[in-house]
């Protein structure tokens, strides 16, 4: 089960240069190009590639007269601002390292990473920001300048630390002044080996830890996916997402400066969509999380409009879920017929769609970060928007995996990118060996050992396998797989997210682990249950007696059995298939520590409080009765109890593999 | 920062002797104030007070019977509203009075109203220096948005917005007159306690920023004392008190005016 793609030979040439030095050949390539917009006084203001050029060198030179020196770590605490953008590259001209935070961060939780990565250099984009350092500073002596972009709230403010931007730009002039030729020199020295940006992952356990990133990496993961996606200096792109996430490191910064387009910076948090609607931008990521959103926005619009409009929406939308897709992926089989109707329904309604979403003009779109529903996937696909999947981590600069074009599914992330080798270990965890590879973590031997073995492999944590096509499929976090009796592998998270997908489940948890079987607890949707069972006059009095009706029971079996047929495609999960299942009497809920505050299921807990539910399902009885203790939101204590019926379900054999 | 190291300067409005009356109820009787560039002047009292009347009477709305106001020097018995919009004063409503069809660039710019030269042939047609007079315009009505922080509500109409906000564009219009003083009638009013923290920094950053002096009304006492250098109190139109906020909150008047006694 390996995979590897060759081509290294070219690999270590792509990462042969230094963002300073591809920022001097756009200056010199396109000086009057735009380099960044913002929207400032609502009209988009350029900065040029040259004009950005002058800034990083004045204010390099401003830095180096405050004493900046080669190594030494500046952090960024802001939200997308041209200013801050400058001042990466002129602190990576100095050999420096800028280590970019989260702007909405509280002060405290900036401690550790000042303490850790001993900074005395910030750039900060406001008076909010620099409250904060100013309170953290007492446990971070070492913080010695505070260089802050807009003065608004500040003038009265006396610190010696304190330094705005144009004071820094007024320095750097003079000591430019002073000693010409400083930039061609620092210039010179700064090598692709050196490293070139630190982000903190968020540590879920643990304190964070701090990832280091050569030029060349972040340089040739950069170049890989910009050349496999056709990216060039024409390209529109809105830098939305926080500056700390490398994702937005590499989307807006590293392709940036490795092709050349435009990064458009939007006003604030609030105006992002309206600006999005004003750039177009060309190449686009969002969370699956943002696109959700977005859908969710646009249901709710559509649910208020006309009755003939919201005909024609549904009308089109239902052409579009069949063939938008297949046309996407350049499929000769779509018949005529269809095609007009997608053109017309492309000029009534997508098309419109399209724009007020603000995405008319893109050509690449990226989703990643969580498992996507294939309905919020398609809904986009079938316009005509071309969303792919991804994968990858902090750790491996991002790109791992990229859906190729016309190839894009909805439960893969695609087969590995050009350069990056990809292995599966006998526990069934993705490793992976990549020129993209972080260096190590900041001061953390131990951790980088553990991550990174000594034949060069990270150690992802995540759980996957390659399907029939090359394609990289993750399941689980590899520390969740187990593994039923017969030896397959068990993946409870995948079998879970598939299920709640259904928009009339709620919540699931499987168990299969050290089992002959796999059989699950569900969780109905109140609001989405309660719905479907008026509209069928289905009358129930609450939730225990709605979760127990028969009507739901059967709905929740054919969702199940859905399921079943899909887990039955693919030749790794078919055993997962759900044998036997139970609708709780009651929501798990995290008063009851059935859950994490963040809404995880506690696996642990749930078997322990349910066991005798867990015993019912696997004897083979079709009833068991279960009284639970709950807790109220007044913190009350009262009992549910209720006769649980257990549904058997029909599995499916195993579709032959082709490959 | 403390209040008192901002420069705050000579007297810049000076009330004197007002009385006024509508009939036989006395709103204000001899009422007599002063306010200092660039101080944060409050106004407080109970309901019926005479607050609004003191301001619509500074804002040349109402012409008292009695007394005087001087402004800068310049010394006044009774004026109208647009003369003292002209001054330099501008104001802010307790129950807002925006155009709620209108979008807030349009509201905001309907404060640059008084330093329009072109007249209104020429701005229908936007001829030459009319164009040019409506982008100078709109730069300083863009400043105002983005000081306001409400960039993402430009094009909204202002009745379609929440109330804070909508308090918000009130006192950018007001701010779109460029004043020297500004008086803000009850900016708080009906907010939760994120908004009123909100409107407390703008007061503030209006006064810091551009040096513009302030007077308010306001109800919420913790508001008062936190922003305000000097605070007058009122009570059935008569002046009960005058200081700094510790001085009013210990004056024994103003004790009584806000707890109940018997009169």
């Amino acid at each position: 089960m390996t995979q590897v793609e060759t081509g290294s030979s070219s690999i270590a040439a792509m990462g042969n240069s230094t963002f300073p030095r591809l920022l001097q050949q756009h200056a010199l390539a396109r000086p009057q190009g735009a380099a960044l917009r913002e929207k400032e006084y609502g009209i988009w203001q350029t900065v040029t590639w040259s004009s950005l050029k002058t800034q990083v060198e004045t204010l390099a030179a401003g830095l180096k007269s405050r004493g900046f020196e080669r190594g030494q770590h500046l952090a960024l605490v802001g939200e997308n601002r041209p200013r801050l953008y400058a001042m990466m590259i002129a602190v990576q001209t100095l050999g420096g390292v800028p280590v970019p935070l989260y702007q909405d961060a509280v002060a405290q939780e900036m401690v550790f990473v000042f303490q850790n990565a001993e900074i005395a250099f910030a750039m900060v984009e406001d008076q909010e920001q620099v409250d904060k350092l100013l309170e953290i500073s007492p446990q971070c002596a070492q913080i010695a300048h505070i260089i802050y972009d807009d003065p608004r709230g500040l003038r009265n403010y006396d610190d010696d630390r304190m330094l705005s931007f144009e004071a820094l730009l007024e320095a750097g002039k003079q000591y430019m002044a002073q000693h010409p030729g400083f930039f061609d020199a620092q210039l010179q020295q700064s090598s692709p080996e050196e490293a070139a940006a630190m982000f903190y992952t968020s540590g879920t356990t643990g304190n964070p830890k701090g990832v280091i990133h050569t030029h060349r990496n972040l340089i040739t993961m950069s170049r890989v996916a910009s050349e496999m996606e056709g990216l060039g200096p024409n390209e529109e792109v809105l830098a939305y997402l926080p500056m700390a996430w490398i994702g937005q490191n590499i989307f807006s910064y590293s392709q940036w400066l490795v092709t050349g387009f435009t990064v458009n910076c939007p006003e604030s948090s609030e105006t992002v969509s309206s600006d999005m609607r004003e750039v177009g931008p060309t190449y686009y990521f969002a969370p699956p999380r943002v696109l959700e959103a977005l859908l969710t926005q646009v249901t709710i619009r559509m649910e208020d409009a006309a009755p003939f409009k919201r005909k024609l929406y549904q009308y089109f939308m239902d052409v579009a879920r069949s063939v938008g897709g297949r046309l996407l992926d350049g499929e000769a089989t779509v018949s005529l017929l269809d095609r007009v109707k997608y053109k017309l329904g492309s000029w009534i309604i997508y098309g419109p769609l399209r724009n007020s979403l603000g995405m008319s003009k893109i050509r690449v779109a990226y989703t990643a970060g969580e498992a996507i529903g294939p309905d919020l996937f398609v809904f986009y696909r079938s316009l005509g928007i071309n969303l792919k999947q991804l994968y990858g981590s902090t750790e491996t600069a991002v790109f791992v995996c990229v859906q190729p074009n016309g190839q894009v599914k909805a439960d893969t992330v695609g087969p590995p990118v050009k350069g990056v080798e990809l292995r599966i270990s006998e526990s069934g965890e993705v490793l992976i060996r990549s020129p993209g590879l972080l260096r190590e973590y900041y001061k953390n031997a131990v951790a980088t050992a553990e991550v990174k073995d000594a034949e060069g492999w990270y150690h992802t944590g995540d759980a996957g396998y390659f399907d029939n096509d090359g394609h990289l499929k993750i399941i689980d976090r590899a520390k969740d797989v187990g593994k039923l009796s017969s030896g397959s592998m068990f993946a409870p998270k995948y079998i879970e997210n598939k299920l709640k997908f259904f928009p009339y489940i709620k919540e699931v948890v499987a168990f299969g682990d050290q089992r002959n079987e796999v059989m699950a607890f569900i969780n109905i949707d109140f609001e989405a249950c309660g719905n479907w069972a008026e509209k069928r006059n289905v009358g129930y009095a609450g939730y225990v007696d709605l979760a127990g009706r028969n009507e739901v029971i059967d709905l929740i079996r054919e969702c199940i059995e859905q399921c079943n047929a899909d887990l039955a495609n693919d030749p790794v999960m078919s055993a997962s298939q759900i044998t036997r299942f139970l609708v709780l009497h009651k929501e798990l809920d995290a008063d009851d520590g059935e859950m994490t505050r963040t809404r995880k299921v506690r696996r642990g807990a749930i078997a322990e409080k349910y066991g005798v539910l867990i015993d019912a399902l696997y004897t083979g009885k079709d009833k068991c009765f279960i009284d639970t203790q709950v807790k109220f939101e007044d913190g009350r204590t009262g009992s549910v109890s209720a006769d649980l019926k257990i549904v058997n379900t029909k599995t499916f054999s195993t579709v032959k593999a082709a490959a | 920062m403390s209040q008192h190291e901002k420069g705050i300067g000579d007297v810049i409005l000076d009330v004197k002797n007002i009385s006024l009356r509508f009939g036989g109820v006395n709103a204000l009787s001899d009422i007599s104030f002063n306010v200092r560039e660039h101080e944060i002047r409050a106004i407080i009292g109970p309901n019926g007070a005479g607050k609004s009347s003191m301001l619509n009477c500074i804002n040349g709305v109402y012409i008292p019977q009695e007394g005087s106001i001087t402004f800068r020097g310049q010394t006044f018995s009774h004026m109208n509203s647009r003369q003292v919009a002209v001054m330099g004063v501008a104001r802010t409503f307790q129950n807002l009075a925006l155009f709620k069809g209108m979008n807030v660039i349009d509201n905001i710019m309907s404060g640059r109203n008084l330093k329009m030269k072109s007249n209104i042939f020429q701005q229908a047609i936007r001829i030459g220096p009319a164009a040019r007079e409506e982008a100078e315009h709109r730069a300083v009505v863009e400043n105002i948005i983005d000081f306001l922080e409400i960039q993402a509500h430009r094009k909204t109409p202002v009745g379609r917005l929440p109330y804070g906000l909508q308090k918000r564009v009130d006192l950018g219009r007001a701010l779109a007159m460029e004043p020297q003083v500004l008086l803000l009638d009850e900016p708080m009013a009906g907010m939760n306690v994120e908004e009123k923290q909100d409107m407390s920094r703008f007061v503030l950053d209006v006064n810091d920023e551009f040096g513009t002096t302030i007077v308010l009304i306001e109800h919420d006492m913790s508001v008062v004392m936190d922003i305000s250098d000097r605070v007058v109190v009122l009570d059935y139109g008569k002046k009960i008190g005058d200081g700094t906020p510790s001085e009013v909150r210990n004056n024994q008047d103003v004790i009584n005016a806000y707890l109940g006694t018997s009169h």
